[in-house]
């Protein structure tokens, strides 16, 4: 496991498999395989994110989605995810709120005007209500009443049938609803409801034809192995885009002081889950700025991913668009254009 | 007396981690002059904090 790079037998190591298997074929890596790239020593990170930066190249091209996200309800919410500092069941300082539409439509227009093609509309619940769910169809009309037409995802909880079918008939193009964590690893975390219970929104979802946005949060204390076993879990789901997070420690939750993932640990993930998605839309999300600073969140941007969240987030802030915007064109990186998604 | 925006608590002593999450993570959370829970609204490109007794504060970008 720390033999050097020069000592590695080439006909097993898991990186030399990797670019037959998923470069040149376009087969994402089997759990164990994952588990291996995860447990790569710190000298092979180099020649691993230069893999997976190729994987991305090949398999989804040179551009960058960029998508900017809302919160529509903050706070409040009956489930227990232990990560999140708006359960109601928490002591969290994040109190309710609600942004009216005029608010709504402004953070829109901000999204759009750094260039982004998503704006993704968020509440915390367990699912919508009827209340939520006209908020959401009143909002939808403004910002296209606005005259903007960025495409419009929505991340609100589980769903009915009935609730997918009219996300769908606003023109919701996709929906967010990320699993979390490993299937294994999903009862330490949340107790409310279930892995499945997501798992059959996510069906309902991909079965209206909404694009699915399915991802989760490394750092929650699960170990490489259920690592990995969620890579694959995810791979099978086959989502158009993974939105790849790390744990912030916010305070009041139980995972308040949970350490963060080091920089090191990271990139081996982002590298992983490239190779286990090899043509998803993989996207830096939340925590990013905590894990990996400056300089780490450009190795990312070389190492597999291939599209970020600009701005803040649902309650915690994240570095300003510009800066982002830069980077990608430090990186020469061409932001995806609205055309090409439609 | 003025406390700390991030967790409420008497603004002397040491709050390096409170000024540190502020500068990078964190809107405000706490009226800086009462220590209240304030209703904090973030958006892509900024926040607003609103304190019941003190009124609101946004961010400056």
């Amino acid at each position: 496991m720390t033999a050097a790079p020069e000592q590695v037998d080439r006909s097993t190591d898991v990186v030399d498999v990797a670019r037959e298997q998923v470069l040149e074929r376009g087969v994402g890596l089997t759990e164990a395989q994952v588990l291996e790239v995860l447990e790569l020593p710190d000298d092979r990170i180099e020649d691993l994110l230069a893999l997976a930066h190729d994987v991305r190249m090949r398999w989804c091209g040179p551009e960058v989605e960029v998508e900017g996200i809302v919160s529509l309800k903050t706070g409040g919410c009956p489930e227990d995810c232990h990560f999140c500092s708006q359960s109601g069941q928490f002591p969290s300082p994040v109190r309710s709120a609600w942004l009216d539409i005029p608010g709504l439509v402004k953070a829109a227009r901000q999204t759009a005007d750094t260039g982004a093609t998503e704006f993704c509309i968020v509440a915390a619940v367990r699912g919508p209500d009827k209340r939520l769910l006209s908020q959401v169809r009143e909002g939808i009309k403004a910002i296209r009443d606005d005259g903007n037409d960025i495409q419009i995802a929505c991340s609100l909880g589980m769903l009915t049938q009935e609730q997918v079918d009219e996300l769908v008939s606003m023109g919701v193009h996709r929906y967010n609803h990320n699993l979390e964590t490993a299937r294994s690893h999903f009862p330490n975390v949340v107790t409310t409801h279930s892995w499945e219970e997501r798992w059959d929104t996510l069906r309902m979802i991909r079965d209206a034809g909404m694009e699915v946005c399915c991802g989760g949060i490394i750092g929650m204390g699960e170990s490489l192995a259920q690592r990995a076993e969620f890579a694959v879990q995810l791979a099978s789901l086959e989502p158009d885009e993974v939105p790849l997070n790390f744990l912030i420690p916010n305070p009041g939750t139980p995972y308040e002081d949970y350490p963060v993932v080091e920089g090191p640990d990271a990139l081996r993930a982002v590298a992983a889950f490239r190779l286990a998605l090899p043509r998803t839309i993989l996207r830096f999300a939340g925590g990013r700025e905590l894990t990996f600073g400056d300089l780490g969140a450009k190795q990312g941007m070389l190492g597999g991913i291939n599209a970020i969240i600009v701005g803040n987030y649902l309650t915690n802030l994240g570095r300003p668009a510009v800066q982002d915007l830069e980077m990608l064109d430090e990186l020469s990186m061409p932001i995806k254009a609205l055309s090409q998604t439609l | 007396m003025a406390y700390c925006s991030y967790c409420g608590k008497p603004a002397e002593g040491d709050h390096e981690v409170c000024t540190r999450r502020l500068a990078v993570l964190d809107p405000p959370r706490y009226c800086a002059e009462c220590a209240r829970r304030m209703v904090v609204q973030v958006t892509p490109a900024g926040w607003t904090a609103r304190c019941s007794r003190h009124g609101e504060i946004t961010s400056a970008r």
